[in-house]
């Protein structure tokens, strides 16, 4: 047992090890030289070598991103905040997305699974949908909101952007759910369903006590993957529009220069993408009635 | 008139062209308070005779009748206990048959509703279980839970669709004594569907056997006039008892042996000319025209076929 503890702390480990030498081995180190000038001045030269020479090592990464880090609920201005403030207000854009991904893609899926017709009429329009990439559905967003500002009380007002960007993330993420809600309606074994017919239930009755609760496990694999999904779109979004966020960040370190903070927001996307799959998947195996 | 009655009732799956028929001239009658097991072999079409009772499809030709009333679709005057048990897996004990009860007595107060789920739970024997999710019971309780459900509905008439074939033979025959009890104390009109002959007899009023598919259909009625209540051990000495179990294998073996149905289709073999397309010549190039041998030209060939 504390051989098999060992072996799941230590591993990754190595693996994590391993890929920081790889980082470190191609990045490029400062090299100080003192030469002389034409003038016959002493002036110090530094000059970067390396295979990738602007690429910065994990050191530099780490010196550029402390303040960050160290403090990351700071708000030195709206583009300059600590990385977890950054990440919450990622956070709060995709939860509002992801939210209209659920709302629309739920019901969605159990129309296709419920009714063949309905797949029929729909089937090539989502096949179609689907595949098209964030970076192609942001700028219809911005015409479809051109001119909208909406202002809900109590939540804020959203501007164009913001609502091209939950456009985005809402019409990216809901595939999933869509694809795995109707699945499962469809496998729902066919005894659930004569359990419903002998006892005559109504149909709201069926679809509250036999359909949900018989489709829930492949929701929530659905739901998980849109999560998924709705993170990854986030960055997207964030870059084109300029809103600030781990993405928007990540866009105006590059035009920077900065290239260390660059890095500090794809771990910052990463990490966070992983816990946010771990949770779902702990509320996944909550959810599991079969 | 009959408590339940099937008239000249057939049954087939698949389009017009390649059907095959499952059921065919079905005539069953059934009086109140009867307890009928019909028998036959595994495919013979006795889940779909069920379903038929059951309303849960419509036969082709013929009717069904409970009471007088046609059956068109399925309810609950006609319970049905499921071989494969049928529990919803995400509800306990108690709620798989609350939910029936809720639904078939809404005009009941709570605490009726409970009362009355709680009451079939007891007689089949569940109380301890009645928190736990049909994945944590075994087969048999599992089965009993249906039978609970089933009961529960207070249904006319109870269709038992070979409800123990899936349990290991002890389990079989505690829960064979049960139906038993369960039927003295509520005299229900029961159909059993069952491929077991010791089951039927054992506790069963008329026993029907299924003739061999494909069109099956049902045989002379053996009537079982062994005393009740019926001790299996006892049985097993009984001479009637073997008799009985004689004659309903008999019939069962007897309508395998003799074909029920002739083929009907024709078998139509392809009308196709014989034509030479060997490639003869060495410049094999692709798109190139190759002249076919007419029929005359070729060389008839001899060719030997075993048979």
């Amino acid at each position: 047992m504390s051989k098999l503890k060992l072996d799941s702390l230590l591993l990754p480990l190595v693996g994590i090890a391993f890929c920081v030498l790889l980082w470190w081995s191609i990045a490029g180190k400062s090299i100080t030289k003192q030469t002389k000038d034409d003038w016959g001045d002493v002036v110090t030269v530094t000059k970067r070598v390396g295979l990738s020479a602007d690429l910065p090592t994990p050191g530099e990464t780490w010196k550029a991103s402390r303040d960050y880090i160290v403090k990351p609920f700071a708000k030195r201005g709206e583009l300059d905040q600590g990385i977890l403030a950054f990440t919450w207000l990622s956070l709060k854009l995709v939860a509002q997305g992801y939210l209209i991904a659920l709302l629309i893609g739920t019901p969605l899926g159990f129309c296709l699974g419920l009714s063949k017709t309905f797949t029929k009429v729909c089937d090539p329009i989502i096949q179609i949908l689907r595949p098209v990439s964030p970076l192609a559905w942001l700028p219809l967003g911005m015409v479809l909101f051109l001119s909208a500002k909406i202002n809900i009380p109590g939540v804020g007002i959203y501007t164009a952007s913001e609502l091209a960007a939950l456009f985005t993330i809402a019409i990216c993420s809901m595939w999933p759910t869509v694809m795995n809600t109707a699945v499962g309606v469809r496998a729902i074994p066919q005894d659930y369903l004569n359990v419903a017919r002998v006892l005559k239930l109504s149909k709201t009755k069926t679809l509250f006590k036999v359909l949900v609760p018989a489709t829930l496990p492949y929701m929530f694999t659905g739901f998980r993957l849109s999560l998924g999904i709705a993170w990854l779109v986030i960055v997207a979004a964030e870059m084109l529009t300029g809103k600030p966020g781990v993405g928007g960040f990540l866009w105006q370190q590059y035009n920077a220069l900065s290239y260390a903070h660059i890095i500090l927001c794809i771990l910052t996307i990463g990490v966070v993408g992983y816990v946010l799959d771990r949770l779902m998947s702990v509320v996944e195996a909550r959810f599991k009635t079969i | 008139m009959a408590f339940l009655e099937a008239q000249n009732v057939s049954k087939g799956y698949g389009p017009a062209w390649n059907r095959s028929e499952v059921l065919r001239d079905i005539n069953l009658t059934i009086e109140e308070g009867e307890f009928v097991a019909i028998i036959g072999y595994s495919g013979a079409g006795k889940t779909t005779l069920m379903s038929l009772l059951a309303g849960l499809i419509t036969p082709d030709t013929g009717t069904v009748k409970l009471e007088g009333r046609e059956i068109k679709e399925p309810g609950p005057d006609r319970g049905i206990v499921f071989q494969n048990y049928s529990l919803l897996p995400w509800l306990t004990v108690y709620e798989n048959v609350a939910l029936a009860v809720d639904h078939i007595f809404p005009q009941w107060t709570a605490e009726q509703r409970r009362k009355h789920a709680e009451k079939y739970i007891r007689m089949v024997n569940l109380e301890p279980a009645m928190q736990k999710v049909p994945s944590e019971l075994s087969g048999g309780m599992r089965q009993r839970v249906s039978v609970a459900r089933t009961l529960s509905l207070e249904p006319h008439i109870l269709l038992l669709d070979e409800p123990l074939s899936a349990l290991d033979a002890l389990t079989r025959a505690t829960l064979q004594d049960e139906i038993s009890r369960i039927w003295q104390e509520t005299r229900k009109t029961v159909v059993l569907i069952t491929n077991d002959p010791d089951e039927a007899l054992l506790l069963a009023d008329r026993v029907i056997p299924l003739s061999a598919g494909p069109g099956a259909t049902l045989l002379d009625s053996i009537a079982v006039p062994l005393e009740r209540p019926r001790d299996r051990r006892a049985l097993l000495e009984c001479r009637e008892f073997k008799r009985l179990r004689n004659e309903v294998v008999d019939r069962l073996l007897e309508s395998k042996r003799k074909p029920t149905t002739a083929i009907t289709r024709k078998l139509v073999l392809p009308d196709i000319q014989p034509e030479d397309i060997s490639i003869t010549t060495s410049r094999f190039v692709f798109g190139a025209k190759r002249k076919p041998k007419r029929p005359h030209e070729v060389q008839p060939v001899k060719v030997e076929v075993e048979v």
